[in-house]
């Protein structure tokens, strides 16, 4: 069975540690929220396990079905069922969606073998019908002068024709008004339905409202601090990030 | 007598008088004119003195790798040798020349043929319509430091070919034009001169390789576009020599009044390449657009010279020269914008855009202005930047490894240029030449 499994992972920008021992086991399927004030490690928690070159993992472990990715290159993560939804999505002028998808696909077939192009444009415009995004889209360059909600689509039909088992969403809410953030949270609750396990990182309770998560988790200082269901992102909302803070300065006094 | 000796063939390299007589012997059936013309160029490449270190058009060159030493002409060829070559899909005639002859040739559509226009070899060009290739070939001076090589590249000028436009014509399908190099050691000196009369319309690829496996070789190329008013010309170069071959191209655009032109040139071939390029803007409306893209890898040497002359006013150019700098590779670009006194309302824009993949290249950036008129816009600039991290890894995030995620950030840097190119198959050309220098 698929299975990410995060086990007393420690990171550093630097000398810097951000994320201290951070514990989580998602199942296919499940939606896993976390939240937590600003500064606590959630973004560093997503982009290291994708690899991104400026973290330095210094202990624990990420496996994924069974294997540890730590030794892995972001591209070998990613081809292994990885798929990072990044806050702030890179701009890349002059290669089109289609051109840059189409790469993507193509390196996850085995070498030598070609693409079909015609079946891989039907299964894109399927997924753009699915997600109800306009076919002209894809002649657009990668995310090159895209509005917020935009940007947030475009991940959405990347992740729906990559196919991952795990999604780690980095603050897929911010940015957006209220309308983006339906279409967007429209888009990952259509992708929802199968063994997808999602991890949802954000800082406010509205996106729970619409991608309605099976945990919620409350990190601070590098680490999960709580755990409960969707009322526990409730009872955030009313009564703040400060109530965490008090919390766990009183357990560690 | 011994160091004299010794001094000329430093000098002249593989090319003595010996071997220019060899040369002169092949085309002894050309126009006299043109003899004589071949004869005074060999006497002012022998004169000439190799480029030095100080020569200010030479600066950054690697001048040690211009050694003339080593080459011989071009050999005749077995035509069973060269693989039928095509543009990909219908054009309205082919050419190519192995080693100055012709090996294949898909001849000019006759609806085109009806209206007068002429697509042919120079040498067929020279004996039949000596008058329409006079005042064209060659004509221009040259003025950005290779008087010596172009000397020679007129000297030994074998053969090429010969585009010829009427008056309101349009030639609405590409022509394309194979100049191939085979054989160890073979000195080409391959010429495309295009001649678009007033109002006609025309476009022509021309394509630069070496045969496979082909060790050095030496290229001394040049082309010649004259735009008559009102003309369209777009021409595209190809280079793609072997990556031992030292090349040196010349370009000189003529556009006179309310022309068009577009060339675009890809630079991929050879171990040094010398790129020179002078545009004469000569009556109102005149508008030249000179677009290149380089991808420089290993130790390549791209060195590119530019010259824009604004003599007239109202007349308007664009130059955008990319280059993707990967391993040690280097590249130059001097350019230099010349506005006339009486060329006022003359817009010219220059622009050097190098995108380093790699911590040891080197780009160097000479951009220049000359302004003798006073009321013009004239802007230029140079810009070097590393390739994005935070892009690489977005890439590498979807799964696609290093070197393809360079090669689609390449594409996406080449896309400003390579988005001009209208025919769908000479844009796969380039792309498919570029994708290439991936593989190696």
């Amino acid at each position: 069975m698929s299975l990410l499994e995060i086990k007393n992972l420690h990171i550093s920008i630097g000398d810097k540690a951000i994320v201290k021992g951070f514990n989580l086991t998602i199942k296919p399927g499940e939606v896993h929220a976390i939240m937590g004030p600003n500064g606590t490690g959630k973004s560093t928690l997503a982009k290291a396990i994708a690899g991104h070159p400026s973290y330095t993992i210094t202990g624990g472990d990420v496996i994924l079905d069974g294997k540890s990715i730590l030794a892995m290159q972001p591209d070998e993560r990613a081809r292994s069922g990885l798929f990072l939804a990044f806050q702030y999505p890179s701009e890349i002028p002059g290669v089109s969606i289609a051109n840059f998808l189409r790469a993507a696909v193509q390196a996850r077939m085995a070498e030598g073998e070609e693409l079909d192009a015609s079946g891989y444009y039907k299964k894109l415009y399927s997924k753009m019908d699915l997600l109800k995004i306009d076919r002209k889209f894809t002649s657009r360059a990668v995310n090159d002068g895209f509005s917020g909600g935009e940007k947030k689509r475009c991940e959405i039909l990347q992740m729906a024709m990559l196919e991952p088992h795990f999604a780690l969403m980095d603050e897929t809410d911010s940015g957006l008004d209220i309308d983006a953030l339906r279409i967007v949270a429209d888009g990952v609750n259509t992708l929802r339905s199968g063994p997808l396990g999602i991890l949802l990182i954000t800082h406010y309770q509205r996106l729970l409202d619409y991608i309605v998560p099976d945990f919620v988790h409350v990190m601070y200082d590098g680490r999960i601090v709580k755990s409960g269901n969707k009322s526990l992102a409730l009872e955030l909302e009313a009564k703040g990030y400060d109530w965490v803070k008090q919390e766990f300065a009183a357990a560690n006094a | 007598m011994a160091s004299l000796t010794s001094h000329s063939a430093t000098t002249v390299g593989a090319f003595t008088a010996e071997v220019f007589a060899a040369h002169l012997a092949r085309v002894q059936h050309l126009p006299a004119w043109w003899l004589d013309r071949k004869r005074t160029a060999y006497a002012r490449f022998a004169a000439l003195p190799f480029p030095k270190r100080t020569d200010e058009g030479w600066r950054f060159s690697h001048l040690s790798g211009l050694s003339l030493d080593g080459y011989q002409l071009a050999a005749p060829i077995n035509h069973q040798q060269v693989t039928k070559q095509d543009l990909g899909a219908p054009g309205a005639g082919t050419l190519l020349l192995a080693n100055h002859q012709v090996v294949y040739a898909e001849p000019l559509a006759a609806k085109f043929a009806q209206q007068g226009v002429i697509f042919t070899t120079l040498q067929e060009a020279l004996l039949k319509h000596s008058d329409l290739v006079r005042p064209h070939l060659l004509a221009q001076p040259s003025k950005l430091g290779s008087e010596k090589f172009v000397a020679l590249h007129e000297a030994f000028l074998e053969n090429g070919a010969f585009i010829y436009v009427p008056r309101n014509v349009t030639v609405d399908l590409p022509l394309g034009v194979f100049h191939y190099a085979s054989g160890t050691g073979t000195a080409l000196f391959p010429h495309t001169l295009v001649v678009a009369e007033e109002n006609a319309k025309v476009t022509i690829a021309d394509f630069f390789r070496s045969s496979t496996g082909a060790g050095a070789q030496f290229a001394c190329g040049g082309n010649d576009l004259y735009a008559g008013h009102g003309a369209q010309v777009t021409y595209l170069a190809m280079q793609d020599w072997s990556r031992e071959t030292l090349s040196f191209q010349f370009n000189a655009t003529v556009a006179r009044r309310d022309t068009r032109v577009l060339s675009i040139n890809l630079h991929a071939g050879a171990r040094q390449a010398r790129h020179e390029s002078f545009s004469q803007l000569q009556a109102p409306g005149a508008h030249s657009e000179m677009l290149a893209l380089t991808i420089a890898h290993g130790t390549q040497e791209f060195d590119q010279r530019t010259l824009q002359i604004h003599q007239a006013p109202n007349t308007s150019s664009n130059l955008l020269y990319k280059n993707a700098l990967l391993d040690q590779a280097k590249t130059i670009f001097s350019g230099l914008i010349v506005v006339d006194p009486d060329a006022q309302k003359t817009d010219a824009y220059q622009s050097n855009r190098n995108l380093m993949l790699s911590d040891e290249a080197e780009a160097n950036s000479l951009p220049g202005l000359e302004i003798q008129a006073n009321d013009v816009r004239c802007t230029h600039g140079a810009t070097s930047a590393r390739i994005d991290a935070e892009q690489e890894f977005y890439l590498e995030s979807r799964g696609i490894n290093p070197t393809q995620a360079q090669e689609l950030l390449v594409f996406g840097f080449f896309e400003e240029v390579l988005g001009k190119i209208e025919n769908s198959q000479l844009h796969d050309s380039l792309a498919e030449i570029i994708r290439e220098k991936f593989k190696a």
